[in-house]
């Protein structure tokens, strides 16, 4: 019905990953805040990975869309 | 202990974006919902991946993730049965065996089934109880919501049951069941992806599988119990008797009681869980919804219940400073756990990822109360007895659009209220969890005889629902576990016979049940004379409806390969953690 969930669904995970990865890159340095994640920069991975994931949903929201009349 | 989290700036960002993406979708379908069927059953045009995916997000309801954590700490690997046997083999036989009627007969809801299959008094029992628990157990979530913040963030009770009921109520009432629907595919991707990162932290910090293995090894086998080293890590391997393994319920037990009594009574006949298969485009998609929502069903362990075990080698490891939160009675709150792990490993940033995916789990498990209780309410109780159908069908349709959306305020207001009737009896949840089991046990046998035996009737299967419904109450009554201290956990008749563990007792007291309907049913079918004609049943029962052709689906979207992978899964993970 309506809209096509991928389209949301894409461009919140694009905007989350835009968002921690930025706050991952920003934060490297701060080795307190990382205390708790045994000193991985967990912003920065699931940022990168939150993005691959928006991607991929609005590259398919794009594919059905094309493919309808 | 302190349980309080300090969230910055990040982490309310993140919270405050994934509200405003919920509430978008509500807005966005609001132009759409022009009648009732489009609110109340999406239309029938949700993808089978779609419907699959909302389907499996209902039962991912906080309070599931939360316990399942917590169970995961307590009983370790013996905890996914509660999902490779007691959920993935009833969602394929609702799937293959039970849509194809459900989906074929029209019905737009479950106790609708039972009206068209039996008849009026049958769907009106179905009815008005569906509705009744549906409504306490969506008020039981919230409450629990409200806690958590409380305890969590610092944030005050009323304000967070408040705003957190008018976000549901705000996208519902715009967008009916697709919001809900929609609504609950982001939930899925959320409570994922906010979840994985302590899976994948907690399993660093152990030292992966195998060093998860190897610490467990000294702790349980240090237990008072006497439990063999790998318990914890292992599913079947304990079962041969009760007292091997923590669950205190053996191999044969898990397998009648939850695998298939309990299973199969909450899959095949919620019409919480089913109402999403129902609003699927196509009978194909309809059948395809369980298969395609059990394929993240059967991982979804991996997600909850392995940092669960992980938190039990923290909280016996001193220089971690992990512990959860003690009850008044000194008790840890096993509940606590995830929550206790994400404040254990997650930095700014992820954290307010992760608090969000506590917050989407509850608002997915609220909002689908929600729309199944419109649904019943509107078809099953207000068109049937307070205003039927006119000839007048676009007033009609306007009128019960109306009505609908009339159902999901009142249903939230109710909502609120039984909030509060929570937070004044501490025990209503294991009551109603209790009442639960016992309603939907007899159904099961009731829904099961009607697809499959013609014979079925109506008045016998309105009286094998009201005994095996007061079978259970008797079982409840003269049974009790060891060591209960209230009435609520059985007991309040007489004590004849002492399970050994609450989960026995509950097993025992839904295969009485289910036993009883199934015998009352039969007999008094036999004994009274099918109103109905074979015409009426058409589509309804197994040998009145016509087969299903697949030759026109490609085999590879066919349910019945579905099926076939979705068991091969489930049987590869259970040897893998035999």
């Amino acid at each position: 019905m309506g809209i096509d969930i991928k389209i949301p669904i894409g461009l919140m995970f694009t905007i989350f990953g835009l968002l921690l990865t930025a706050y991952g890159f920003f934060t490297r340095l701060d080795a307190a805040l990382y205390k708790p994640s045994m000193g991985i920069n967990i912003n920065l991975w699931s940022g990168l990975g939150m993005l691959i994931l928006g991607v991929i949903m609005l590259a398919l929201a794009y594919i059905s869309r094309s493919q309808k009349p | 202990m302190n349980s309080e989290f300090i969230l910055s700036w990040i982490d309310y960002l993140v919270m405050i974006i994934y509200f405003a993406f919920v509430l978008g979708i509500g807005w966005a379908l609001k132009r759409y919902m022009k009648d009732a069927s489009a609110f109340l059953e999406a239309g029938r045009s949700m993808p089978a991946w779609v419907a699959g995916l909302a389907f499996i997000s209902t039962n991912l309801g906080a309070l599931e993730v939360m316990g399942m954590t917590g169970s995961g700490m307590k009983y370790g690997m013996l905890t996914t049965h509660f999902y490779w046997v007691g959920a993935i083999p009833a969602m394929v036989f609702l799937a293959i065996f039970m849509m194809p009627f459900y989906y074929g007969s029209k019905a737009r809801s479950v106790p609708e089934y039972l009206k068209l299959r039996y008849d009026e008094k049958t769907r009106g029992l179905n009815a008005i109880l569906f509705a009744v628990m549906t409504i306490l157990a969506s008020g039981i979530s919230m409450y629990a919501l409200a806690i958590l913040m409380e305890k969590v963030l610092g944030w005050n009770f009323h304000l967070s049951l408040i705003l957190s009921a008018a976000i549901v109520l705000a996208y519902t009432y715009l967008g009916g069941l697709s919001s809900a629907i929609y609504n609950e595919v982001l939930q899925f991707f959320i409570i994922v992806v906010g979840l994985l990162p302590i899976v994948i932290l907690s399993l660093k910090d152990v030292g992966g599988w195998h060093g998860l293995q190897q610490s467990l090894a000294p702790i349980v086998s240090h237990m008072p119990q006497h439990y063999a080293p790998d318990t914890w890590t292992t599913t079947w391997k304990y079962t041969g008797t009760a007292k091997a393994n923590p669950l205190g319920v053996e191999w044969y037990g898990i397998f009648a009681g939850l695998g298939f009594v309990l299973s199969f009574g909450y899959w095949c006949t919620n019409f919480l869980i089913v109402q999403r298969a129902m609003s699927a485009k196509s009978t194909t998609a309809a059948r395809n919804t369980p298969l395609i929502g059990a394929i993240p069903k059967m991982f979804i362990p991996f997600l909850i219940i392995v940092p669960g075990i992980v938190a039990l080698v923290l909280a016996n490891t001193p220089g971690k400073g992990f512990a959860l939160p003690l009850n008044e009675a000194g008790q840890p709150i096993y509940d606590y756990t995830i929550i206790m792990l994400l404040k254990q490993y997650l930095p700014a940033g992820v954290l307010g990822l992760g608090v969000t995916a506590l917050l989407a789990s509850f608002m997915s498990g609220m909002a689908g109360n929600v729309s199944a209780f419109n649904t019943v309410w509107t078809y099953d109780i207000y068109q049937s007895y307070i205003r039927p159908t006119t000839k007048d069908k676009v007033s009609d349709d306007n009128h019960y659009l109306f009505v609908g959306r009339m159902a999901t305020i009142f249903g939230v207001v109710v909502s609120i209220a039984a909030a509060y009737l929570a937070s004044l009896f501490g025990n209503i949840m294991d009551f109603l969890q209790t009442i639960f089991s016992m309603v939907n046990a007899p159904l099961f046998a009731v829904i099961f005889l009607g697809m499959f035996w013609k014979r079925a009737t109506g008045h016998a299967a309105f009286t094998g629902l009201l005994a095996g419904f007061f079978i259970a109450l008797m079982h409840h009554g003269l049974t009790f576990p060891e060591g209960a201290n209230t009435l609520v956990k059985g007991g309040w008749i007489a004590h004849l016979h002492a399970y050994p563990v609450e989960m026995a007792q509950n097993f025992w007291t839904a295969i009485f049940a289910c036993s009883t309907s199934a015998i009352v049913t039969v007999v008094l079918s036999l004994l009274t004379k099918q109103k109905k004609s074979d015409d009426e049943l058409k589509g309804l029962v197994y040998v009145l409806t016509p087969k299903l052709n697949e030759e026109a689906v490609p085999w590879y979207t066919r349910s019945t390969t579905l099926a076939i992978i979705v068991l091969l899964l489930v049987s590869i993970l259970t040897i893998l953690f035999w």
